[in-house]
């Protein structure tokens, strides 16, 4: 099981933890098994058609998977995979 | 006994800087040659808020030559939390003039130029202009995807920053062959998804911590010394105390700094984040002032008013007889909700219960008014005993 790391924003849809353990081989299956747990991150990360929110980067260990093979990077029980949402407070 | 000290706007350091500046003076990755450099440098700050306060004290301090200002505001008692530019004898005042002041107390031989504007598309090109390195430290996706373009357009490098609760990112955008904000995040989260600053809170530390780091890669920009963020994306977890970093790259096909650029000029940045003047919107969502949910509660006519906010939030104040759903369970507990009553849904402000009514029109809820203004106008304009946040 890969560990997903939470950022704080998004702590309250998966019981306040930093970090979570995940299944799936590869990034869209991790993701799926993490939103399948923690229902009320779903719509955080994903839109009406099930797209991943384009204000939303994942990466594997330090690699955006756009880089990479997108949902279907491989994802091993080693690898940390982080969800990374534009945030955008400074002056407020 | 007094000595007159001599402040002086030459390119060379005077006495007095001289020994103000000497812990630089005795490095070797800035010296005189460097301290020099900073002395003939500008930089222009977005934003006298949360990340300005430290940047702008930082790079004052350093003896940044020309220190520009972009900031509209007034000083507000909620932001003595944590933007420490400004004091409480400032509330009330415009946050140039406390800053301004601030600033020139610390280090009198910066210039502090002030913007008293809005950055917008009409006048970011030209105020950028006059100054070496941008430091972005603004409160809305509208105004960072505006200084990412104005920066690309006009070439100059963006030292990026942005906070929310504990989280923070810091990166450097606009160096030649380096990513922009737009490769990072192509598209703005749709408006009423993630609550602003004011609205969801953020620890008072943290753009401390992150302006910090803003004002660091700006000296280092200024002096070339150094691994600028550049193509790097740092994270930062406060409540874990995490600084953590992932991979940034230059996107060929981003559409202002890409291989083919299709961004030639500022567009309307309001309405890419969808937050503009839009038409349909106010048919939409059917909005209810404080004096109408008065008169008809007085009434005793049968309306539920929903609060979405979160539950911390109740603590500081409520309204009598609200029903709590926050708005990030409202799908799981719709059923809690009956589709055939009359339903006012508020939060502090007026965003977030927009969201949830635009949500619960999706599960085919049609008496759904939003409460103009929320909590806080109730405050203002009904009940003033109430407090606000």
């Amino acid at each position: 099981m890969a560990t997903v790391f939470i950022p704080t924003p998004l702590r309250q849809f998966v019981d306040g933890q930093d970090a979570v353990q995940a299944d799936g081989a590869t990034v869209d299956e991790v993701l799926a098994s993490l939103v399948e747990r923690h229902t009320a991150l779903k719509n955080q990360l994903f839109d009406d058609q099930d797209r991943l929110r384009r204000f939303v980067n994942i990466y594997v260990n330090d690699e955006d998977i756009r880089y990479l093979q997108r949902g279907d990077t491989v994802v091993q029980d080693t690898d940390e995979v982080s969800v990374v949402p534009a945030i955008a407070g400074g002056a407020d | 006994m007094a000595e007159e000290v001599c402040y002086s706007n030459g390119d060379h350091l005077t006495p007095e800087e001289v020994q103000r500046y000497s812990r630089h003076l005795i490095l070797s990755e800035v010296g005189v040659t460097g301290q020099e450099k900073l002395k003939q440098s500008s930089v222009l700050c977005v934003g006298a808020g949360g990340l300005g306060s430290p940047l702008c004290l930082y790079l004052a301090a350093v003896g940044v030559g020309r220190l520009g200002i972009v900031d509209f505001d007034d000083v507000d008692i909620t932001n003595l939390q944590r933007q420490i530019l400004h004091s409480t004898a400032d509330v009330g005042r415009p946050k140039l003039e406390s800053a301004k002041e601030t600033l020139e107390a610390l280090n009198p031989n910066v210039n502090i130029v002030s913007h008293g504007v809005r950055l917008t598309s009409q006048n970011a090109l030209e105020i950028f202009r006059d100054y070496d390195v941008i430091a972005d430290g603004t409160d809305n996706f509208a105004t960072r995807y505006l200084v990412n373009d104005a920066c690309i357009l006009s070439g100059k490098p963006n030292a990026y920053g942005s906070i929310f609760r504990f989280e923070g990112q810091a990166s450097v955008f606009g160096v030649p062959e380096g990513p922009c904000y737009r490769c990072l995040y192509p598209e703005p989260p749709p408006p009423g998804l993630i609550p602003s600053c004011a609205e969801g809170g953020v620890l008072g530390v943290l753009p401390g911590l992150i302006g910090t780091v803003q004002a660091t890669e700006v000296i280092k920009l200024l002096l070339r010394q150094g691994n600028p963020l550049v193509g790097r994306l740092m994270l930062v977890d406060a409540l874990e105390m995490r600084f953590r970093e992932v991979r940034l790259r230059r996107d060929p096909s981003c559409p202002i700094c890409g291989d083919s650029p299709s961004i030639h000029e500022l567009i309307d940045y309001d309405q890419f984040c969808g937050v503009g003047p839009v038409v349909e919107e106010p048919k939409e969502i059917e909005e209810i002032t404080v004096q109408e949910l008065k008169k008809e509660k007085d009434e005793g006519r049968d309306i539920l008013v929903l609060d979405v906010r979160n539950p911390y939030e109740l603590d500081i104040c409520r309204l009598e007889g609200s029903y709590l759903i926050p708005l990030g369970e409202l799908m799981e507990r719709v059923a809690e909700l009956n589709p055939d009553q009359d339903i006012v849904v508020h939060c502090k402000s007026g965003g977030r219960s927009a969201e949830a009514i635009r949500r619960l029109k999706t599960r085919g809820f049609v008496k759904l008014r939003n409460l103009t203004g929320g909590i806080l106008a109730w405050s203002d304009q009904i009940d003033p005993s109430m407090p606000k946040y």
